[in-house]
């Protein structure tokens, strides 16, 4: 089966982000750059999926040129093939994002369609929650989000997602697209020949002309600092005096 | 006016819609949509929460959640009452229907709002990276689709009268509709999102052998287990603890984060707690000096001086 998967460079989880004084990036000079969670995830499951049923695994992503990292990233955690889709450092509205993706795609499959396009739940960075399903309308294939299990079977896909004390099943006819969230599966970490391949990889390009929608952003800020003043407690004693007094015990 | 969604789960009500709720009677005129017969039960109340009108729609693809058939109730229902703005709350199902009903129109969808100005264009300010930044958009689009940020906004009763509620009936098409086929129960009772004391543990507590002390901790008040994502990473504990921006987002009466350093992702999930604990060995920590109170030293002494100190009290 052949399965793409589209992933977007972030900055690693964790960083403290701040926003340059113009409001209209971040300052990314002491950032280290990943492949957002949900599709780092994403990539594993798919990587697993064709060691279990054969075939092989694209990468696509719209992004800056860097984001040519987080491609060859995949391809040395199993990934065959890498699209590179240019957009320059700044985000592309969630539209815009969606109707590249879609012509890429279809370019891509000039030669037969995917089985399976996985996407993100949302990305870590901008979280519209919309690109995947903006595609999958555009290629007339059904999608769920928020997959947490993926099974095969015969023209179908059984889907897993977690619900607050539970999960629901669905099941989809292939092809689809599925919203893939962390948990999923844990990603693997390259191999020593999993990078040398990488490194040799041949990234395609795609050139997409942008075509925004009607979403544009003014300016980025950071929330203003919950100042807080902290209670320091000098033991257990007085950790289980706040429990009493907010009626815990 | 304004169409705002109310989440249920086969008639049961995402109590975050309320809050969205409180967003939508600031616009503008409110009218609701049930999907699924087995949500009108839910109508009654929502008067109370500013609601004018509740449309219940009925369709044997209601029956239970599909995203497709709620979004295309939706859109026909917005469609047919001149709405202006459909509004959902920012959970999964709800940032799901409304991608949906954005993709059928392809018009923006703004997700994950904490203001919302109406203009000629409208202002709106996001949360990205979880909540962690914000952003101010401008959207341009005849139908305006937002989702609300969950805890973003408290909800509140306005006191309105009962809404008058009303049948709608959809037409929809069971072609490449995707929709539950089945579903299983894994816990039953208090879960992690629901829970009034989460014990949550991260780096600090240092294997999963480790995690039995935050059990017996969260045991004593009938609270659960979290975690951070350096324990998942670590195979400490599964995925479904994890809160955090890619977990579960949680907003207990208190929060006892033991050795997790706080960083962004995970204090995006918790800083909805109305009450936070840090127990660290360092005091610098953003979770230490972020929290409410806050024990400095080792958890693994810590924590079970607490637990002995509830039963000694308890007698």
């Amino acid at each position: 089966m052949r399965i793409l998967v589209c992933i977007k460079r972030v900055p690693a989880p964790g960083a403290r982000i701040v926003v340059e004084p113009d409001g209209q990036t971040i300052d990314t000079a002491n950032l280290g750059f990943t492949i957002s969670p949900h599709e780092e995830c994403a990539v594993e499951a798919a990587v697993q999926l064709v060691e279990q049923h054969g075939g092989n695994v694209t990468v696509m992503t719209l992004g800056p040129e860097g984001a040519e990292e987080q491609l060859r990233h995949a391809v040395s955690v199993g990934a065959t093939d890498a699209i590179l889709i240019p957009a320059g450092e700044r985000d592309w509205d969630p539209q815009a994002t969606a109707r590249a993706l879609t012509d890429a795609i279809g370019d891509a499959e000039s030669d037969g369609a995917f089985d399976l396009i996985l996407f993100g739940n949302e990305s870590a960075d901008s979280g519209g929650y919309q690109v995947g399903v903006r595609v999958s309308r555009a290629l007339g294939r059904p999608m769920v989000n928020g997959i947490k299990g993926i099974e095969i079977g015969k023209g179908v896909v059984t889907l897993r997602r977690e619900t607050d004390g539970g999960s629901e099943l669905y099941e989809l006819p292939l092809p689809a697209v599925v919203g893939v969230k962390e948990g999923i599966t844990l990603p693997r970490y390259p191999t020593l020949r999993g990078r040398l391949a990488s490194k040799k990889a041949d990234v395609r390009t795609f050139e997409a002309g942008e075509q925004p929608g009607g979403q544009s952003m003014v300016a980025l800020a950071n929330p203003p600092e919950q100042v807080k003043q902290t209670v320091m407690l000098t033991d257990a004693a007085a950790a289980v005096d706040v429990m009493e007094e907010l009626g815990l015990l | 006016m304004i169409l705002a969604i109310v989440e249920h789960d086969r008639g049961t009500l995402n109590e975050l819609t309320l809050q969205a709720l409180a967003v939508a009677r600031d616009l503008g005129d409110v009218e609701a949509v049930i999907l699924g017969s087995a949500g009108a039960g839910l109508a009654e109340e929502l008067g109370a929460h500013g609601v004018s009108k509740v449309h219940v729609a009925d369709h044997e693809l209601l029956a239970d959640y599909g995203p497709d058939a709620w979004a295309e109730t939706t859109r026909q229902l917005a469609d047919a009452i001149g709405a202006e703005v459909v509004l959902a709350i920012g959970s999964d199902r709800g940032n799901e229907v409304m991608a949906h009903i954005a993709a059928r129109l392809d018009a923006p969808m703004v997700a994950n709002v904490i203001s919302v100005t109406p203009g000629e264009d409208w202002g709106v300010v996001r949360v990205r990276w979880g909540g962690s930044l914000h952003e101010e958009a401008l959207v341009v689009a005849p139908l305006k689709l937002l989702t609300v940020a969950p805890h973003a906004l408290a909800a509140s009763e306005v006191g309105g009268p009962q809404a008058e509620v009303v049948p709608f009936m959809p037409s929809l098409s069971d072609e490449g509709v995707t929709r539950v086929i089945d579903r299983a129960t894994l816990a039953e009772g208090i879960t992690l999102a629901t829970a009034p004391i989460v014990v949550s543990g991260g780096r600090g507590v240092g294997s999963a052998e480790n995690f039995s002390i935050l059990e017996e901790l969260a045991d004593q008040f009938g609270g659960v287990v979290g975690c951070s994502r350096v324990a998942t990473n670590n195979g400490w504990r599964p995925h479904s603890d994890q809160v955090g921006q890619t977990g579960t987002r949680v907003a207990p009466d208190l929060y006892i984060a033991c050795g997790i350093s706080g960083a962004i992702q995970h204090w995006v999930g918790m800083m909805a707690s109305k009450k936070v604990m840090a127990i660290n060995t360092d005091a610098e920590a953003p979770m230490v000096t972020k929290a409410d109170y806050a024990l400095v030293g080792n958890l693994h002494e810590i924590v079970p001086a607490i637990i002995e100190e509830i039963r000694n009290r308890r007698g």
